[in-house]
């Protein structure tokens, strides 16, 4: 391929920043971070976009989203359109502008990235969805005639709700059962309003509703029914979206001490309940100075810049590995980072102590170096003998993994698992051992991303209309 | 929206709703309880089902008015609704013919022992209820206790109605008499239960208890309700409410208990005096 002077031209326009609140002024609020492009920064970025023939990006896409089309929208100025464009495929664009992991999906593969930096997709989708937002008009989309079949959605996190608006649209009765309050799951409960601000997935819940889907929170499914109830009760089939919602501890002494949170309660406290509105809201949450986040994933990040935010003097990351195997976005590392979040690599808790009052007061922990790859493929750590030290803390919050919670699987008969407890579904269609019983998300995967829920939601939502017209 | 459908004061600061919720009512079995959240801003506070008439649709709720969410909901009256009420939660009382079962409740305790004291006397078992309060105003459900019942013993803190004393020492007596006692319940304050604990112990007598934990979302989600029992940590929301007293560790239990002491004195005082000291907040 020959570069044309108009394609070299393009690629010398550097990546447009997303203007954000300062480190300093952030780490003391709730708002979110970024502020997002506005028109004319979007159309800067947009022309970076080489328009490729065999766009790479949309492979790299889990949804396939048409991306270099949305981006020529923008850069017409037809910024409704492209919100249009992305919604074509992805439900939730506003979202996954936000918390798609893009650096290691289509930007990865974005022809731009090889000599300089990819093209800004996740921000661009970004815009155009909050574009669309502020300035769009509601407008029903095309929906099929009534086929009468009726489909249950267990839980409302992002495969659910990709999954009913599929549903919804090609002709089907849909109910979401959503065991909290609120509906939009782990965006609701488990992503801090810094990051993903809540009148963002309230605002795609409000819009399933108004294509005809039916809402049910306060239904904790394997009690107030089983799936096997709904059944009987007229659903003729039922996806399973239900995340992997049960915490894991370390296991190891003084962790139920006071100010020992798992990351699950943390962050449902602050972002579910608003306790960091306390005392507006009712919920109460500890208010730690000196604390220890333990693990080093996205929602080790968030439940850190949560922390500083709630007034901590130091927050600390403690992860057993070195930085180069932190699980998380670099991003979040990056703005954690800028934030003042203080990392402590190659370290392992191995007790937290505790003052006669039953709270945290410190917690001993190893040093670790890295030994030969294990079956992750990581180096192993192992402890350095001797190396022990306390660090002074007041509070813990623990970030290692989240686990498949069994109140669906033990009350369903039939219902297949694997030996982690999460249901086995096929990969192609979420179809589970249980006729009619599909399944996706994390509660087949384990813990993973947004857009890999959205896009079983997907799959699932068509399997599941085949079964129904078939 | 859940509605108070019959509001009423049971004892000084203990009120009984019976809430709509037909659901969570042709569902629910003894043992179980619900999270209700009052309002937008409310937080999910856990209470047990007392009772729940399926035909009519209707939860039978008891409270105290402990804090800022207790008192906010003892305001309301019959007609009123509440945002959220999710369950039935928790695993159900195991109810067996066991042969006899003392269901022991010590004050608002009892609200949760009368379902169970039901249950087990329509499994067929010989019920020997005792129930205590710190005074005569405070005990709740006598009547109904009464009904469910073969016997039933009742003492006070300060003795003005029933033995004068305290609910184990009731328990003791059954025992000293060589009562054969195939299991009891225990509900109520951490000390009582733990007592009673200590008497059944010593007679090898299994003692379930239910415990009331902090909780958030209780449905296994967020450990706030953790809890030790023979050494493990268990989720009260889903792995309880009910254990074996005596592997209970109801010190570690204390102390989880009042990990909010602060705050919720600090809700309860400016919901009761709006307007009077300035707490900081930016509302």
């Amino acid at each position: 391929m020959t570069e044309t002077p108009e394609k070299k031209k393009k690629t010398q326009i550097p990546r447009t920043k997303m203007p954000e609140q300062e480190p300093k002024v952030r780490a003391k609020n709730f708002d979110e971070v970024p502020f997002g492009y506005n028109p004319e920064l979007a159309k800067i970025e947009a022309s970076r976009c080489l328009q490729c023939k065999k766009p790479a990006c949309i492979q790299g896409c889990p949804v396939s989203i048409d991306i270099p089309a949305f981006i020529e929208m923008i850069l017409q100025e037809d910024f409704i359109g492209a919100a249009r464009k992305l919604k074509e495929m992805n439900s939730l664009p506003a979202v996954c502008g936000r918390v798609c992991p893009q650096e290691d999906q289509c930007e990865k593969v974005c022809i731009l990235g090889k000599k300089g930096e990819p093209v800004g997709i996740g921000r661009l989708e970004r815009f155009a969805a909050d574009f669309d937002r502020a300035h769009g008009e509601f407008i029903m989309p095309p929906m099929a005639a009534p086929t009468g079949e009726k489909v249950a959605v267990v839980g409302s996190g992002p495969a659910g709700l990709t999954l009913a608006g599929d549903l919804i649209k090609k002709g089907h009765q849909v109910t979401i059962f959503e065991a909290l309050h609120k509906a939009g799951g782990v965006l609701v409960y488990g992503i801090p309003e810094f990051r993903l601000p809540k009148a963002i997935v309230q605002s795609e819940v409000d819009y399933l509703q108004k294509i005809g889907v039916e809402l049910k929170t306060n239904m904790v499914i394997g009690k107030i029914y089983t799936v096997d109830e709904l059944m009987a009760n007229g659903y003729h089939a039922v996806f399973l979206g239900t995340g992997a919602g049960l915490p894991t501890f370390m296991n190891i002494p003084g962790e139920n001490l006071n100010g020992v949170y798992s990351a699950n309660e943390y962050l449902t406290r602050s972002n579910l309940m608003k306790a960091y509105l306390f005392p507006q809201y009712d919920t109460p949450i500890a208010k730690g100075k000196k604390v220890a986040v333990l693990g080093g994933g996205n929602v080790a990040m968030d439940s850190a810049r949560t922390a500083l935010r709630l007034g901590a003097d130091d927050v600390y990351i403690v992860y057993r590995r070195s930085k180069k195997e932190l699980p998380a976005r670099i991003e979040e590392v990056h703005h954690a980072e800028e934030e003042g979040i203080q990392f402590h690599f190659l370290t392992l808790p191995v007790e937290i102590l505790g003052n006669e009052d039953g709270w945290v007061c410190g917690m001993k922990c190893l040093r670790m170096e890295l030994g030969e790859p294990d079956e992750s493929g990581r180096r192993r750590p192992i402890p350095v003998p001797g190396s022990e030290f306390t660090l002074e803390v007041d509070m813990v919050v623990v970030a290692i993994g989240t686990g498949a919670n069994p109140l669906i699987p033990s009350t369903t008969a039939d219902l297949h698992t694997n030996k982690w407890g999460y249901i086995v579904a096929d990969p192609e269609t979420g179809a589970t051992s249980k006729k009619g019983v599909y399944a996706g998300g994390d509660i087949v995967t384990g813990s993973a991303t947004v857009i890999l829920a959205m896009g079983a939601g997907r799959k699932a939502a068509e399997a599941i209309h085949k079964y129904l017209m078939g | 929206m859940f509605q108070i459908v019959d509001a009423r004061l049971l004892a000084a600061s203990v009120k009984q709703f019976k809430v709509a919720a037909p659901e969570i009512a042709r569902k629910r079995r003894p043992g179980q309880f619900v999270v209700l959240r009052i309002s937008e801003e409310g937080e999910r506070i856990p209470l047990t089902i007392a009772d729940a008439d399926p035909e009519g649709g209707t939860l039978t709720l008891i409270f105290q008015e402990v804090g800022k969410s207790t008192a906010q909901l003892g305001r309301l009256k019959a007609g009123d609704s509440i945002s959220d009420l999710i369950g039935p939660l928790g695993v159900p009382t195991h109810l067996e013919k066991f042969g006899t079962v003392v269901c022991v409740g010590g004050g608002i305790g009892i609200a949760p022992v009368y379902p169970i004291a039901k249950g087990m006397r329509e499994a067929g078992n010989t019920v020997i209820s005792i129930i205590g309060a710190r005074t005569k105003d405070l005990l709740i459900l006598e009547e109904e206790m009464t009904r469910v019942s073969n016997v039933l013993k009742v003492s006070t803190d300060d003795g003005s109605y029933g033995y004068h004393g305290f609910v184990s020492d009731i328990l003791q007596d059954f025992i000293d008499a060589g009562t054969t006692i195939n299991l009891a319940v225990a509900i109520g304050p951490v000390p009582m239960m733990r007592v009673v604990c200590n008497v059944t112990r010593n007679k090898n007598i299994k003692t379930v208890v239910s415990l009331n934990p902090i909780m958030v979302d209780a449905t296994g989600m967020c450990g706030a309700c953790r809890v030790s029992v023979g050494g493990k940590t268990r989720f009260v929301c889903v792995d309880g409410p009910e254990f074996d007293g005596h592997q209970v560790n109801f010190a570690e239990l204390v102390k989880r208990q009042r990990a909010y002491l602060n705050q919720e004195k600090q809700a309860h005082e400016s919901y009761m005096h709006p307007g009077g000291a300035c707490l900081g907040g930016k509302s």
